[in-house]
């Protein structure tokens, strides 16, 4: 494994795209930064411009406009650049799967690498997602 | 020439003053994370962030010119000359040149200058904002910041050496003291206005307007990504270095020996970080009312005190 994939696996900065969803596992991402869970310990930071992200975090389930947006967000983002899906929403549209707005799901607008479900999910399960990435990127 | 080109790259120059400027910048999160309650990131995170940033892919927005990949490097190469001339006169004072101060001061102008080209030219609106916002804030903390080097030269005799103002410290008292043994007034109050000065210089949290998260997403530094970013963080690593060595020699010089030399350093760095996280951010015109208004008062009457002697 190369220097520079390995010093990606240890300061993945994450950019925080939601699309459209209902605030709840945004809630949760934040907690992640707060002192019982506290990320930085694993050299994460949220990024402030997507130009600086190794991760995408999206949550909700994209409708016809945040489509196009998570589409463009992809295209921004340098590579290697890695999606995590959050929440039951963004891993497959949830009830929300026959509603008239939401068009596709998440994985046929931009690859996605982690699957995180839950309602929203736990910090913890946010947490061994990050470890089931670090896995992925070690493995490339 | 070998010496200069060993001077330049690795002691007192780039690598040894990087290695320090990212480990006092680790210092910064370490310390920042502890008052927030949190653990923080490990010793060797800034490095880890540099490597990673020099491996990945180096976006150019369309229709940027060339001088959006060649200002961060005009920024390192300044930041790195001005550690190293700081560096030399501090090892060797008797071996500075004439008026190296007002080098240094101009070195130190170009790094912020290089995140200004930089950001106007990467064609984003929220990154002309941020560059609005540096110039005006270098605007606002130059002028106290050269009225306070008046200050050192005056209190040492018009020396502007770097190494005649060490000397001269150590050979009477530090800048901060009279001969007498009190307090000087001057020195103090020119000091202080230095560690906000330098505050502003270095980006942190009450002047940190040009670079924004919250409100302009990154600012100046919103469409750098890969090496150029890793440049950009390694010349403010550099500076970090750079300005609390500035401040000592200036105005703390008396006995330079590696442990309080540390000491010294070490102690202006927890101010900062302290300054830093105690204070929410400024509005861009209320940091330039700040500056232009007491800040400069305040250095004003410093120079006149000093050249009362006091």
């Amino acid at each position: 494994m190369n220097i520079k994939l390995k010093a990606l696996t240890k300061s993945i900065w994450v950019f925080h795209a939601a699309c459209s969803p209902c605030n709840n596992c945004d809630i949760e991402i934040l907690d992640l930064l707060t002192p019982r869970h506290d990320i930085e310990r694993l050299g994460m930071t949220l990024a402030a411009s997507v130009r600086h992200a190794d991760a995408l975090l999206v949550t909700g389930i994209p409708n016809t406009k945040t489509k196009e947006r998570l589409k463009t967000l992809y295209e921004q983002a340098p590579k290697p650049c890695v999606v995590v899906a959050i929440g039951t929403c963004a891993c497959g549209r949830n009830m929300f799967r026959d509603s008239y707005n939401s068009p596709c799901n998440i994985d046929d607008i931009v690859p996605v690498d982690v699957y995180i479900p839950g309602c929203p999910p736990k910090p913890e399960a946010m947490i061994a997602g990050v470890a089931k990435l670090i896995e992925k990127l070690k493995s490339k | 020439m070998l010496k200069l080109i060993f001077n330049f790259l690795i002691f007192p120059g780039f690598l040894f003053a990087s290695c320090v400027g990212l480990i006092a910048g680790w210092v910064d999160r370490k310390v920042t994370a502890r008052i927030q309650w949190r653990v923080g990131p490990p010793w060797y995170q800034n490095f880890v962030d540099i490597i990673k940033l020099s491996g990945k892919e180096i976006i150019v927005p369309q229709g940027a010119k060339a001088i959006f990949l060649l200002s961060p490097f005009a920024g390192l190469l300044s930041a790195v000359l001005a550690a190293v001339i700081l560096g030399r006169s501090i090892l060797v004072p008797a071996q500075s040149f004439v008026g190296d101060l007002i080098v240094l001061l101009y070195l130190l102008v170009i790094p912020a200058a290089s995140l200004i080209f930089g950001a106007s030219s990467s064609r984003n609106p929220l990154a002309s904002v941020g560059a609005s916002r540096e110039m005006k804030m270098v605007l606002g903390y130059e002028l106290p910041f050269i009225l306070v080097a008046v200050v050192a030269i005056i209190k040492c005799e018009g020396a502007v050496k770097l190494g005649n103002i060490l000397s001269y410290q150590m050979s009477f008292t530090s800048n901060l003291i009279l001969p007498s043994g009190w307090v000087s007034p001057s020195g103090l109050i020119a000091f202080s206005v230095a560690i906000l000065c330098m505050q502003a210089k270095l980006g942190f949290v009450p002047f940190d307007a040009a670079e924004a998260e919250q409100e302009i997403m990154g600012g100046t530094l919103i469409e750098y990504s890969g090496l150029p970013l890793a440049v950009f963080k390694l010349t403010k690593a550099l500076l970090l270095y750079t300005m609390p060595l500035l401040l000592i020699v200036l105005f703390w010089g008396k006995d330079l020996r590696p442990a309080f030399l540390i000491v010294k350093y070490v102690s202006l760095l927890v101010v900062v970080i302290l300054i830093k996280n105690t204070n929410p951010r400024l509005r861009i015109d209320q940091a330039l009312r700040f500056f232009w208004g007491p800040m400069t008062v305040l250095a004003l009457v410093a120079v006149v005190l000093a050249l009362f002697g006091i």
